[in-house]
């Protein structure tokens, strides 16, 4: 193990550093911005650089197990030896690059954009504990380690949905994202507890280790454990059918949309089934439900996103769908191509809400300037600002030929090289033609509704209204530098793991082949021929073409209203733009039942009158019959008492003399 | 001497008093009987230790010894009830009702 692993600890103590720092300083001097910018950026730097040292190290040494470094014992309990371990890999170090390097891109974007809040330190606080989760979520070398970071990640996602809480729909919102994820952690600790009985370890190595000899190919015990995991996935990674938090979960300021709802937490999930790997391609039908999933959502979430005026709510069911495929990667067994997609996206899908946040905050100043009450995120309010925010429209076109699969983009590479692995499976199980087929239209639809967010928000004529406009200008140095460097990202991360038909293909696909090895052996062995790979390749591009100039083609921004005038939705778009009525539904299935239950049985019936009525002041009552039964001897009249006397004294005479 | 006879006074005397507690609501009666008891115990031990040695007879003083300081503070506390309530009735003192 090189001495650069050794210093693993840091990575993961850096942020933590931060928010202890700025923890402190948003009670003592919340006032401090240009210390709490240094230290908040800082950390986030420096454990970049730390990262980045040791990713060298990783690739230099390509260690054939995760080389694990071990700190302290921690839940010693029998059978359960659980020590508190880090571990360094190939996957461990990928998401570790994407979570500094993104993260800390984001962290100087949000300099620009919260400069002016109140909760300055607060904000930097819990993004600083964000990423010390997230960092612990894919540095651990257990399950409950991870599992440790997983509700982390939850907790400061509550905590930053609801930054600003004074409206409730805010707070509302941060609640319903950690319910939620409170049903999906469920199904994790199941399958840790599942995993326990059946290997007695939860070691990431001991664990992987074991299972091909502790457990049958597609067994139950396999299928259900790995089921739970995902059970926790579809939670964590917004997926159906609990994805409905994330979209809520906008309500946050947009740079933790882009950090943690976009690039980072909402991938936990992936990157679990990756880590995972062995478990799941042993439960064939556990794969199968995930790519499934994840191939349903993926077109689910971008029929929603063709009617959102929002704009991050856009991006939101945007990146659900995107979750959506590399569920359907990691679901066919192309457990690099998930993470690939990962890493693209965690690139295009931060730009992109970073590129919506500035134009939001410019928007947002604007009406703020002329004391207009209008929605700074509703693309009808928007329209033209190619012509004010230069950069930002570049960037933003940059990430949007990424995310809509146009070559050389980066999410070209990553997006087809999913479908076609979905489609080589198609060969041993027809279903996984459908899934090929519901992954294209997705692909044909986040094509057509990116364009119509650039269409809208960024050409045609100017919305925004008559005084506004003159405030409408490119949005400050330390805002738009991050998006440079992240559409750098989103144009050329395809270079990791270019197709099989390139020279020095795949490379991402090697360097994460250690990690994914043990599965390979329970995967079929397959290669498209050249032909079907090329084929493939001039689909993809040609549905991304056909998305592009369709939207081109049939929106007319000139025509469109702004938010205040625009017409009523009817019919069809009506459906869409409500979300399929999913919210309803389940407000009507789940939340309004479980609250009556809550109020009329739990509240009103077992706690109001089982327990306090009859179990506390039940008893308090029978206690007092008894005293006031005795109190009743009590007459005070001396007679009474002696004639009780006497009447004892006969008694114990009787019984002192003869006794019964 | 006469056991029998002087067992069967003692008995009579003690079951005057038990009655006279009982049924009489005067405070100074009640208290008299209660005089009347122990003294026909007194009369009880005398009684016996004529067969069973002079035990009885010192018991007897101790409780003529006894009795004078009840009396001394029975009455007092009666003067005091007295002076608090003009009643000697005991179906009116009933502070420890409960």
């Amino acid at each position: 193990m090189p001495k650069e692993v050794g210093w693993i600890w840091l990575v993961v103590a850096l942020p933590l550093a931060g928010f202890l720092v700025n923890g402190a300083l948003s009670f003592f001097r919340p006032t401090a911005k240009r210390a709490i910018s240094t230290v908040g950026v800082g950390v986030l730097v420096a454990a970049f650089a730390v990262a980045f040292v040791m990713v060298r190290a990783i690739a230099a040494g390509a260690p054939e197990q995760a080389w694990v470094v071990s700190y302290w014992s921690w839940i010693p309990a029998g059978k359960l030896q659980l020590a508190f371990a880090l571990q360094a890999d190939q996957l461990s170090a990928v998401m570790m690059m994407v979570v500094t390097g993104v993260g800390a891109l984001i962290h100087i974007f949000s300099v620009g954009y919260m400069g002016e809040d109140p909760g300055y330190a607060r904000y930097f606080a819990y993004l600083n504990l964000f990423v010390f989760f997230m960092l612990l979520l894919v540095l651990g070398a257990s399950f409950p380690v991870m599992f440790v970071g997983w509700e982390g990640v939850g907790l400061c996602s509550y905590l930053l949905i609801g930054f600003w809480y004074e409206e409730k729909a805010n707070a509302d919102a941060g609640k319903k994202a950690f319910i939620m994820n409170r049903i999906g952690d469920f199904g994790f600790l199941v399958a840790m507890f599942l995993l326990f009985r059946h290997v007695g370890s939860l070691d990431f190595a001991a664990v992987f280790a074991a299972a091909p000899t502790t457990f049958a190919v597609g067994g139950g015990t396999i299928t259900l454990i790995t089921l739970a995991l995902f059970l926790g996935c579809t939670g964590k990674s917004a997926q159906i059918p609990l994805y409905t938090w994330l979209p809520d979960a906008m309500a946050g300021p947009t740079p933790v949309s882009a950090l943690i709802h976009a690039a980072t937490m909402v991938t936990a999930g992936v990157y679990l089934v990756a880590r995972a790997n062995v478990l799941f391609a042993m439960a064939p039908v556990s794969s199968a439900v995930v790519a499934g999933v994840g191939a349903l959502t993926a077109l689910f979430a971008a029929t929603i996103a063709l009617k959102q005026w929002d704009i991050k709510k856009v991006l939101a069911y945007s990146t659900v769908s995107q979750l959506g495929y590399m569920f359907l990667g990691v679901g066919v067994g192309a457990y690099a191509d998930g993470i690939f997609h990962l890493v693209t996206h965690a690139f295009f899908k931060a730009l992109l809400f970073l590129g919506s946040g500035s134009v939001i905050h410019v928007l947002h100043h604007a009406y703020h300037h002329t004391h207009r009450h209008e929605d700074a995120q509703d693309m009808r309010n928007m329209g033209g600002l190619a012509k004010y925010m230069p950069w930002t429209t570049a960037v933003m076109w940059a990430a949007t030929l990424a995310i809509a699969g146009v070559p050389p983009f980066s999410g070209f590479f990553s997006k087809d090289e999913i479908l076609s692995q979905a489609f080589e499976r198609g060969h041993e199980a027809g279903i996984y033609y459908v899934y090929w087929v519901l992954g294209s239209v997705a692909a044909l639809l986040t094509a057509f509704y990116m364009t119509r967010l650039m269409l809208y928000t960024f050409h045609g004529p100017n919305r925004t209204g008559e005084h506004e406009r003159e405030h409408l200008r490119e949005a400050p140095a330390v805002m738009t530098a991050p998006l440079v460097v992240l559409a750098l990202g989103a144009v050329g991360a395809g270079a990791l793991n270019l197709p099989a038909i390139a020279p020095s293909s795949a490379w991402l696909e090697r360097f994460l082949e250690p990690v994914t090895r043990m599965s390979a052996f329970y995967l079929p062995e397959g290669q498209l021929g050249a032909g079907t790979e090329w084929s493939l390749l001039i689909l993809a591009t040609a549905v991304a073409a056909v998305g592009i100039f369709g939207a081109w083609w049939l929106l007319k921004p000139a025509a469109l209203k702004a938010a205040r005038e625009a017409p009523a939705e009817h019919g069809w778009q009506l459906v869409l733009a409500r979300k399929y009525y999913v919210d309803e539904l389940y407000d009507a299935v789940v939340v309004r039942p479980l609250v009556w239950f809550s109020d009329r049985v739990l509240w009103r019936t077992v706690d109001a009158f089982l327990i306090d009525g009859v179990a506390v002041n039940g008893a308090a009552r029978v206690m007092r019959f008894f005293g006031w039964m005795g109190s009743q001897l009590q007459t005070g009249q001396v007679g009474v008492y002696v004639v009780l006397f006497i009447a004892g004294a006969l008694v114990i005479l009787r019984a002192l003399l003869g006794g019964w | 001497m006469l056991l029998g006879p002087s067992l069967a006074v003692s008995a009579i005397l003690f079951s005057l008093g038990v009655a006279g507690v009982l049924l009489r609501r005067n405070v100074i009666i009640i208290f008299m009987c209660i005089e009347l008891m122990l003294n026909a115990v007194n009369l009880t031990f005398i009684a016996l230790a004529q067969q069973l040695g002079p035990d009885g007879q010192v018991i007897v003083f101790f409780v003529m010894a006894v009795a004078a300081a009840e009396a001394a503070v029975g009455l007092a506390i009666i003067i005091a009830i007295y002076r608090h309530k003009q009643t000697l009735d005991v179906q009116n003192i009933n502070l420890l009702r409960g």
